[in-house]
């Protein structure tokens, strides 16, 4: 039996598959579907120090080989999370990864210490690179001192593994991935969703209430694999490769461009047997080539 | 019944009118489905189509079988009016929360539009045979735009409302005279104004009243949260929090 555990900081995963915040709930709904504890691990949707209701219906619009999603971050809050949700999640064994948003720094802080004190979530995953929100999310995701700042402040009152989410929406991913790193990121995740937009031509207006939206999906899988084999020749810290990967061969490809794991993301809304339907295909793939470890192939490219 | 995906077999697929399509789906396994609940449905052969399509359940037997009423208006739900016998659907089943069943039988009204009324039928059969007295309003553009007439008939009484006059009361469904009728309980789906202008009316009678929406939505299990509508809790997931809601919970 090939192995397949890989660890992410402290953290160590039983398989590199993960499932993305946001395309997930918080697990439970998958359930009927597949066996959580089958996973590396899986993040739960963006939470907030505060309750959040998102953005206005329309939210989503389809594309050609992906979505757009303006959703908004709608979160209960990290009280509600941690009172309601957290009891059910934590006898699991696999890893729960809470993604943690905010509006300010300080918020992004309060937020991560308050899920710090969780005994049974091992790691946080900082989202900086929502593109569908007025203030903070992608507005620190975008430049390097922004970057820096948050990732910094968590990092104080954050001990366990930090993750830090980067956007696609950059001139340059390794600039941000450099800044998130030197202020004591354990490891990196990308990409988030690229910003995009539909227009409805009969009405005249955008489909999504906001306008713009994140595209995610097969679509933006060729723009994610750059930016992962970039990102991962750019820095020391363990890489998580997300964007557009629907099957086994699309989380080898990366792992070979250095992801040493992936997420599994809007293909759970197409299939949502496909987190567990990876790792078993990761699994087949590495007994039928002759590969007992991933680290045979990690960033062979 | 818990949540599956399964292959269902296509048994039968008629054209209703050139862009509406009848389609009888059958499993030796077929998970037990209530009035008002949906499938998600992936679209062969369509490489434009990237999601599941949500498709009420319009018909139910205990048999195995099942019947969706599909309106072909885009790519997905063109290339399901064109399904073949012993063709196969890959369906994510049963979703969403169905109509609530009066606790005592009495006199229901069942108001739809268009194709809104594909929920309709499974659920005046189930009213029905609680013993319920069951009336249908259909509505349309005109004639050819009322589906399913006979079907309907064989459950309870149906009256008709065509924007032309071409069949039935001429106007809105809120025009048909068995609108002002007294009943136990109302439920309608179709075009949001439609369920609006029926709600009103239930809300003005004080009859207890419960709509099934069709916002859009990408997992259909409650996780992307695309397809919210704003109630009086916050906005909440048409996939599993309805799509069938109480329409005094809606902000209409």
């Amino acid at each position: 039996m090939p192995d397949l555990h890989v660890n992410i900081g402290a953290l160590r995963l039983k398989n590199p598959v993960l499932t993305a915040s946001g395309t997930f709930g918080y697990g439970t709904e998958f359930a009927p579907f597949l066996d959580l504890e089958a996973l590396g691990g899986f993040i739960v949707k963006g939470t907030t120090l505060h309750p959040r209701e998102g953005n206005d219906y329309p939210r989503m619009a389809e594309t050609p080989s992906g979505m757009l999603n303006c959703v908004g971050l709608q979160n209960k809050g990290v009280e509600h999370f941690c009172s309601e949700i957290y009891p059910t999640l934590s006898n699991l064994d696999t890893a729960v990864i809470v993604n943690v948003s905010g509006s300010t720094v300080e918020d992004y802080a309060a937020c991560a210490a308050r899920i710090a004190e969780l005994e049974h979530v091992p790691a946080i995953e900082l989202n900086i690179s929502c593109p569908n929100v007025q203030a903070g999310g992608m507005a620190f995701g975008v430049t390097a001192r922004g970057a820096a700042s948050v990732v910094a402040a968590v990092r104080k009152v954050y001990p366990k593994t930090l993750i830090v989410k980067l956007s696609p929406n950059v001139t340059d991913i390794t600039e941000i991935a450099r800044a998130a790193e030197a202020e004591g990121a354990d490891s990196l995740s990308l990409i988030n969703t690229l910003l995009g937009m539909a227009i409805d031509i009969e009405s005249r207006k955008p489909v999504l209430s906001i306008a713009t939206g994140g595209l995610s999906g097969p679509a933006v899988r060729p723009v994610a694999l750059r930016m992962v084999w970039q990102t991962a020749k750019a820095v020391k810290v363990p890489i998580i490769g997300l964007g557009g990967i629907c099957s086994a061969e699309d989380a080898i490809a990366f792992i070979m461009a250095g992801a040493t794991a992936i997420q599994i993301g809007t293909a759970n809304f197409i299939d949502p047997r496909t987190a567990a339907h990876v790792v078993q295909g990761i699994n087949e793939w590495m007994q039928s080539h002759g590969v007992n470890s991933l680290d045979e192939i990690r960033g062979c490219i | 019944m818990s949540k599956t995906v399964a292959q269902l077999l296509v048994r039968e697929r008629t054209m209703l009118t050139p862009h509406h399509a009848l389609i009888t789906l059958f499993s030796d396994t077929m998970p037990v489905c209530s009035a008002g609940q949906f499938l998600n449905v992936l679209v062969p052969d369509s490489p434009r189509t990237f999601l599941r399509r949500p498709i009420s359940i319009h018909d139910y037997a205990p048999d195995g079988t099942l019947r969706l009423l599909v309106h072909d208006v885009g790519d997905g739900t063109h290339r399901l009016c064109r399904l073949q016998p012993d063709d196969t659907l890959d369906c994510l089943l049963p979703l969403g929360r169905p109509f609530s069943m009066p606790a005592t039988p009495g006199d229901v009204l069942l108001v739809g539009g268009g194709v809104g009324v594909a929920p309709l039928l499974f659920l005046g059969k189930e009213l029905a045979r609680s013993g319920c007295a069951v009336t249908f309003i259909l509505g349309g553009k005109t004639e050819a735009d009322i589906l399913r007439r006979e079907a309907f008939e064989q459950v309870g009484r149906v009256g008709l409302t065509t924007e032309d006059g071409s069949a039935g009361t001429r106007g809105f469904v809120t025009h048909h005279p068995a609108m002002c009728q007294p009943y136990d309980r109302i439920y309608t789906c179709g075009p949001k104004p439609m369920m609006q202008a029926v709600a009103k009316v239930a809300h003005q009678t004080g009859t207890p009243c419960e709509a099934s929406l069709e916002n859009m939505m990408a997992c259909g299990l409650g996780a992307c949260l695309c397809c919210v509508e704003k109630t009086t809790s916050g906005n909440r997931c048409a996939c599993t929090d309805g799509p069938v809601f109480d329409t005094k919970e809606l902000l209409w």
